[in-house]
């Protein structure tokens, strides 16, 4: 397939940076304390808060812990009882099997609705307000109204099933369809998020490219996957890497929804880590299942980052 | 009317995928309020879109019945001290990355940046235990000080004062300007609307916020409204009026500040997606 010319001419210049001309000396003193007075304020709270317990949770991952008793260090005896346990490649089954759901459904209702409001529109920022509306909305509201409209008694979607004589599932009490009511809401939510942000990005594709594919022939469904498409992709790029960082930490609508039920269908890896933490006084475990989070989600991120350059556009 | 042929079947498509769609968000929010306003709803009571008999008595429940005054005065209490806080953190960090420059300064800033990727269940546990040791569990102050600088917001501010040009501060210190008046009557005049960016995802973040209010906040007096709210369900399992309630709560305020500061919202998720 050959693609309209304009797709492959030459990036525009870099932005020109301002020029330094600073010469070289020694810091004074009275310039030190200004650099430490406008920084001081964030990178305290971000050391003792953030970078602290980050290397805080790496030892306490090699140490037997129940927050109470002194800690005991095990060396990886916490690594090696994670590995050998099943639990843990099935909480990161459930959770890649929510992400599994969840993206597909959020990315091609966000850019169908983007492409939608992209037109000549009344009311756009009027519609674009309410796909909107559910961004701002807490999980756990959104868990917790979604529990109601899912509700296997007097729920309204099973209500609404049954004037078409459709007897609906159980939804979250049933184990074959808790997960699939999780990526229902979640979906829901998120859509204006993904909505948004690839709205940005179409409306950065610039105009004389289907100009110029029209000129060369290019049919609608044509102009879409060789203009659309490739032109998108940077914001495509973003919206995945995003899903798939916070989509291993999902954790809210499903404590608030199943919480990890029912039978542990829906046990991800994060309500595993609380669960191990609050409820079975195992913090050392739960640091080295975080630890192996932070890796998987480090290692898929490094991945995405490699592999963007095989299909991302930048214009 | 001069409509051609082609373009009206389109139209309509358009219309009936953008009015369908907006449906779709919108009903659960409006059966959510008709779920509150109606009795006994739940287990034997199926919620009408007319309700018969419609009242207010859930909520008059939530606030007699449960701590809901006191709970929603936390949720704005903690999100005014962590907006306040991260604007100042965010700031005065931002001008320090964009006009101080020092050794080392690119290092600090990938540091910074980094702290972002760091999930947020990975520390829960040193989390807790440091501020067990500092004696602050079940505080506000406790709840507070892990949010008060955020690595977002000092991005957002940075690229912001990145813009703001560079003669205004030189024509400044001619006027025998320091850093600190520069930052005070230059910088922030001129990163207004990033501040309010800032102010709105930084408040909406605090509202929201669930897993570490959640593991520090035990009393129910001092709850925010996501825990307060996740405890009703367990509480009122059967009574979906109330829970319904409880949920319009939560959810009216950043409806409110939605729609008062929509251009900011949509401009700060939109700029993250760009670069």
């Amino acid at each position: 397939m050959v693609l309209p010319t304009v797709l492959t001419a030459p990036a525009a210049p870099p932005p020109q940076r301002a020029p330094l001309s600073r010469k070289k000396k020694r810091a004074s003193a009275g310039y030190v304390l200004t650099v430490l007075a406008f920084l001081l304020p964030s990178a305290i709270p971000l050391t003792l808060f953030v970078l602290g317990p980050m290397v805080a949770a790496a030892w306490i991952s090699f140490t037997e812990w129940n927050l109470i008793t002194p800690m005991e260090f095990i060396g990886w005896e916490n690594y090696r009882s994670l590995l050998a346990d099943e639990r843990t490649g099935q909480v990161f089954l459930h959770t890649i099997g929510y992400i599994a759901g969840y993206l597909p459904l959020v990315y091609i209702g966000g850019l169908a609705l983007a492409l939608a409001l992209n037109q000549a529109l009344k009311g756009r920022s009027f519609w674009r307000g309410i796909y909107f509306l559910p961004v701002v909305t807490s999980w756990i509201a959104v868990a917790i109204v979604w529990r109601w409209l899912l509700n296997p008694n007097n729920g309204v979607v099973n209500l609404a099933l049954g004037w078409f004589g459709i007897d609906g599932p159980g939804w979250w009490t049933d184990p074959d369809w808790a997960m699939i009511s999780i990526i229902l809401a979640s979906s829901w939510k998120d859509l204006g998020f993904v909505m948004v942000i690839l709205l940005a990005g179409l409306q950065t594709i610039n105009p004389d490219l289907y100009d110029a594919a029209k000129v060369d022939g290019a049919g609608a469904w044509n102009r879409f996957f060789n203009v659309t498409i490739p032109m998108l992709s940077p914001s495509t790029f973003f919206v995945i890497v995003i899903s798939l960082i916070n989509g291993f930490q999902v954790f809210d609508q499903v404590y608030a929804m199943t919480g990890g039920g029912p039978g542990g269908s829906t046990q991800v890896v994060v309500q595993q880590i609380y669960d191990l933490t609050f409820r079975y006084g195992a913090a050392g475990e739960a640091s080295a299942l975080s630890w192996l989070l932070f890796i998987v989600i480090l290692a898929v991120t490094v991945i995405q980052i490699i592999g963007q350059k095989r299909w991302v556009h930048y214009g | 009317m001069a409509k051609s042929p082609r373009t009206r079947p389109r139209s309509i498509v358009l219309h009936v995928v953008v009015i369908a769609g907006a449906i779709a968000m919108f009903f659960p929010f409006l059966w959510t309020f008709i779920t509150s306003i109606t009795p006994g709803a739940g287990f034997s009571i199926a919620p009408q879109l007319w309700p018969e008999n419609p009242s207010f008595e859930a909520y008059q429940t939530l606030f007699t019945e449960r701590p809901f005054g006191r709970v929603v005065a936390n949720s704005i209490g903690l999100a005014l001290v962590t907006t306040l806080a991260q604007l100042f953190t965010s700031a005065t960090a931002a001008y320090a990355f964009s006009r101080l420059p020092f050794r080392g300064r690119g290092v600090v800033f990938a540091v910074y940046l980094a702290t972002m990727m760091i999930p947020l269940q990975v520390l829960i546990v040193p989390l807790f235990a440091e501020l067990k040791a500092f004696g602050l569990l079940d505080t506000y102050l406790g709840a507070l000080l892990p949010t008060f600088a955020s690595a977002f917001g000092i991005f957002l501010l940075r690229q912001a004062v990145n813009q703001v040009p560079r003669e205004l501060d030189e024509a400044a210190k001619l006027d025998g300007a320091g850093h600190f008046r520069v930052f005070t009557q230059i910088i922030i005049p001129n990163i207004r609307p990033a501040l309010a960016t800032l102010t709105v995802f930084a408040f909406m973040s605090s509202w929201n916020a669930f897993l570490w209010p959640l593991v520090v906040l035990r009393s129910p007096e001092l709850q925010t409204l996501p825990i307060a709210l996740a405890g009703l369900q367990g509480q009122y399992t059967t009574a979906w009026d109330v829970v319904m309630a409880g949920s319009i709560v939560s959810i009216l305020p950043m409806l409110a500040l939605y729609i008062f500061a929509q251009k900011y919202i949509i401009q700060g998720v939109a700029s993250s997606g760009i670069k």
